[in-house]
């Protein structure tokens, strides 16, 4: 049953190659993001930690990816492992620090480190070309697959990455530590009195989900080959959580179909109105809090068991 | 010397208006235990009203601000009856989605509205000028600000520790249920601080204008130093907001002076050293 669902998501996803190949470049977007939200999907839907602040990580992802293709290879995949290494250096370190607090304190922890970071990527102009960013960087081929005009390679590649991303959270969050992290979101006390190492489990998992952010942050800089201290910005932050929070938390499936539907409604409603797109995002928010409060996969439950 | 005094005076000033702004959705979080997202509205819709009153109207400065803090009130308990009721004891998450689909929805109707341009809100005359203090000048807008933010922290003081309201507002923070059980009625307690703490976002980002300059994306351009106050001062203190809005913007505006190139590094990293020493922020209750 899931596994049929997953192959038709994929099927889905490449056939959307033929339907609207003019789109591509947008589709590659949905991917990236959605591949960002399910990292947080793991830090907030499963272990149940606040944050505002996953741009930290995809934002180090991106400028690691760039700076390598810039300095060291040109090469892609290469590229994404370093991306995805830096990010979850920086998850692994600040998480050290942000992890003993809880709540609004962890809440405003964790914006405050992506902060940091962009203050330093907007400083350090050296390094990394200030408040214009990074760019002139020309990918190498992935695979003898060149990078082309149309984004082909690109959304395959995103797509390729995502999926495999997907299949390793689905495994984390079956295996023993992801049923200990819910254990941990629902009652911390006990989990600490079981003998479970929590803020160590807290550490684990935010560094691996900091990893599959970093794997965005590359994959943005890859396809688009740009990256500007935008990628650390708090709003990058603050929808990627309203994604997750509209399709569902602790699903997987949620990161998918919440990010899907705020960037179609985003992208339709922006070019039927480019001044008050803002009103149809703001009525479907509500319309899901208010009519499907646990998200919008738990309407699809409500189908399936009927 | 005089640096330092400038840095005092302006950092206070800023300190004034953060504690403005944020001491309403301190105490709501506090109280309500709502995590609102739009609290920064109320700003905004205090100042577009002022702006429409004072710029399209024409009316006194001091007219419009009365008019802009009333209006916002009036939207705040009308919201607060529609809308706020139902999100009370939700989860966390569905309380942020919630918020933040209301403050969509602010933005979009001032957008629509108004536009997405800056919306003046120039000080009067009379505040344009400087004050000479006997010690040295100071510009009045400051001394303003720095005499309301005092005089409202005062009375705010005086309504919650010396009036019967203030003890029902303390009880209901302290165990709501135990509140509603000795006969306090929790939900006008909750309606009423919650209009009074929009009624001082909407003065706050009146005065304020100068520094937090008024535009339809306000709510979510500043949520972050809101939120970094309630943090620092801890959630529910009245004492903590001020206390925490004057650190902060001393804070910020002295790296502003002295670091420029840094200065934002800065503010967050203290902000960071803050809360690692006082994770429940300086006077949040263990």
């Amino acid at each position: 049953m899931r596994l049929a669902l997953d192959l038709a998501l994929l099927a889905g996803a490449l056939g959307l190659m033929w339907i609207v190949p003019d789109q591509l470049a947008f589709l590659t977007r949905v991917l990236i993001m959605i591949l960002l939200v399910l990292s947080l999907d793991l830090v907030v839907g499963f272990a149940g930690i606040a944050t505002l602040g996953q741009a930290a990580m995809f934002g180090s992802g991106a400028y690691a990816a760039a700076l390598f293709a810039l300095h060291v290879s040109a090469e892609p995949l290469s590229g994404l492992v370093v991306g995805m290494a830096a990010a979850a250096g920086v998850a692994f370190v600040s998480g050290l620090a942000l992890l003993r607090a809880k709540a609004l304190t962890l809440l405003v922890l964790t914006i405050a480190v992506a902060e940091v970071l962009q203050e330093v990527a907007n400083q350090a102009d050296t390094v990394t070309g200030g408040a214009d960013g990074l760019g002139g960087y020309l990918m190498a081929p992935l695979l003898g697959a060149e990078f082309d005009l149309w984004g082909r390679t690109g959304y395959l590649y995103a797509l390729g990455v995502l999926a495999l991303c997907f299949a390793f959270a689905r495994r984390l969050a079956g295996s023993p530590l992801g049923l200990a992290l819910r254990g941990i979101r629902e009652a911390p006390d006990r989990m600490h009195a079981l003998g479970t190492p929590v803020y160590w489990r807290l550490v684990t998992v935010y560094t691996l989900a900091g990893g599959l952010a970093g794997a965005a942050g590359a994959l943005s800089a890859q396809t688009t080959e740009l990256v500007s201290p935008a990628a650390f910005d708090f709003s990058l932050s603050a929808e990627a959580l309203i994604m997750l929070i509209l399709g569902g938390t602790g699903r997987l499936y949620g990161a998918i179909l919440g990010t899907v539907l705020f960037m179609a409604v985003h992208h339709f409603a922006a070019a039927v109105d480019p001044f008050n797109w803002l009103f149809a995002i703001g009525a479907l928010v509500l319309a899901v809090v208010f009519l499907a409060p646990a998200g919008l996969v738990s309407l699809a439950d409500r189908w399936v068991r009927r | 010397m005089s640096i330092l005094l400038a840095i005092l005076v302006d950092g206070v000033a800023y300190g004034m208006i953060l504690f403005l702004i944020s001491v309403g959705l301190s105490v709501t979080m506090g109280l309500m235990r709502v995590i609102n997202l739009a609290h920064g509205g109320f700003a905004l819709i205090g100042g577009a009203l002022a702006h429409l009153a004072l710029i399209r109207l024409g009316l006194p400065w001091a007219v419009a601000a009365g008019l802009g803090v009333l209006g916002t009130v009036a939207v705040a308990v009308v919201l607060e009856r529609a809308f706020y009721r139902h999100i009370y004891g939700r989860p966390e998450l569905e309380q942020v989605l919630a918020t933040v689909g209301l403050a969509f929805l602010m933005i979009a109707s001032v957008n629509l509205a108004l536009g997405s341009s800056l919306l003046a809100l120039p000080a009067p005359e009379w505040m344009r000028g400087s004050v000479d203090l006997g010690v040295r000048t100071l510009p009045v807008h400051r001394v303003v600000v720095l005499a309301a933010g005092a005089a409202i922290a005062l009375a705010l003081w005086a309504l919650v520790e010396r009036s019967r309201f203030g003890i029902r507002l303390r009880a209901a923070v302290d165990d709501a249920r135990a509140a509603s059980a000795l006969g306090i009625d929790t939900g006008r307690v909750y309606a009423a601080a919650f209009a009074l703490g929009a009624g001082l976002a909407a003065l706050g980002g009146i005065l304020g204008a100068e520094l937090l300059p008024i535009e339809a994306y306000y709510p979510l351009r500043y949520l972050v130093l809101f939120l970094f106050v309630v943090a620092v001062g801890g959630m529910g203190s009245i004492a903590g907001s001020l206390a925490a809005a004057l650190a902060l913007g001393v804070l910020d505006t002295a790296a502003r002076y002295l670091v420029p190139d840094f200065g934002t590094i800065f503010f967050y990293l203290g902000t960071m050293a803050i809360l690692a020493v006082r994770p429940r922020g300086l006077l949040g209750r263990a």
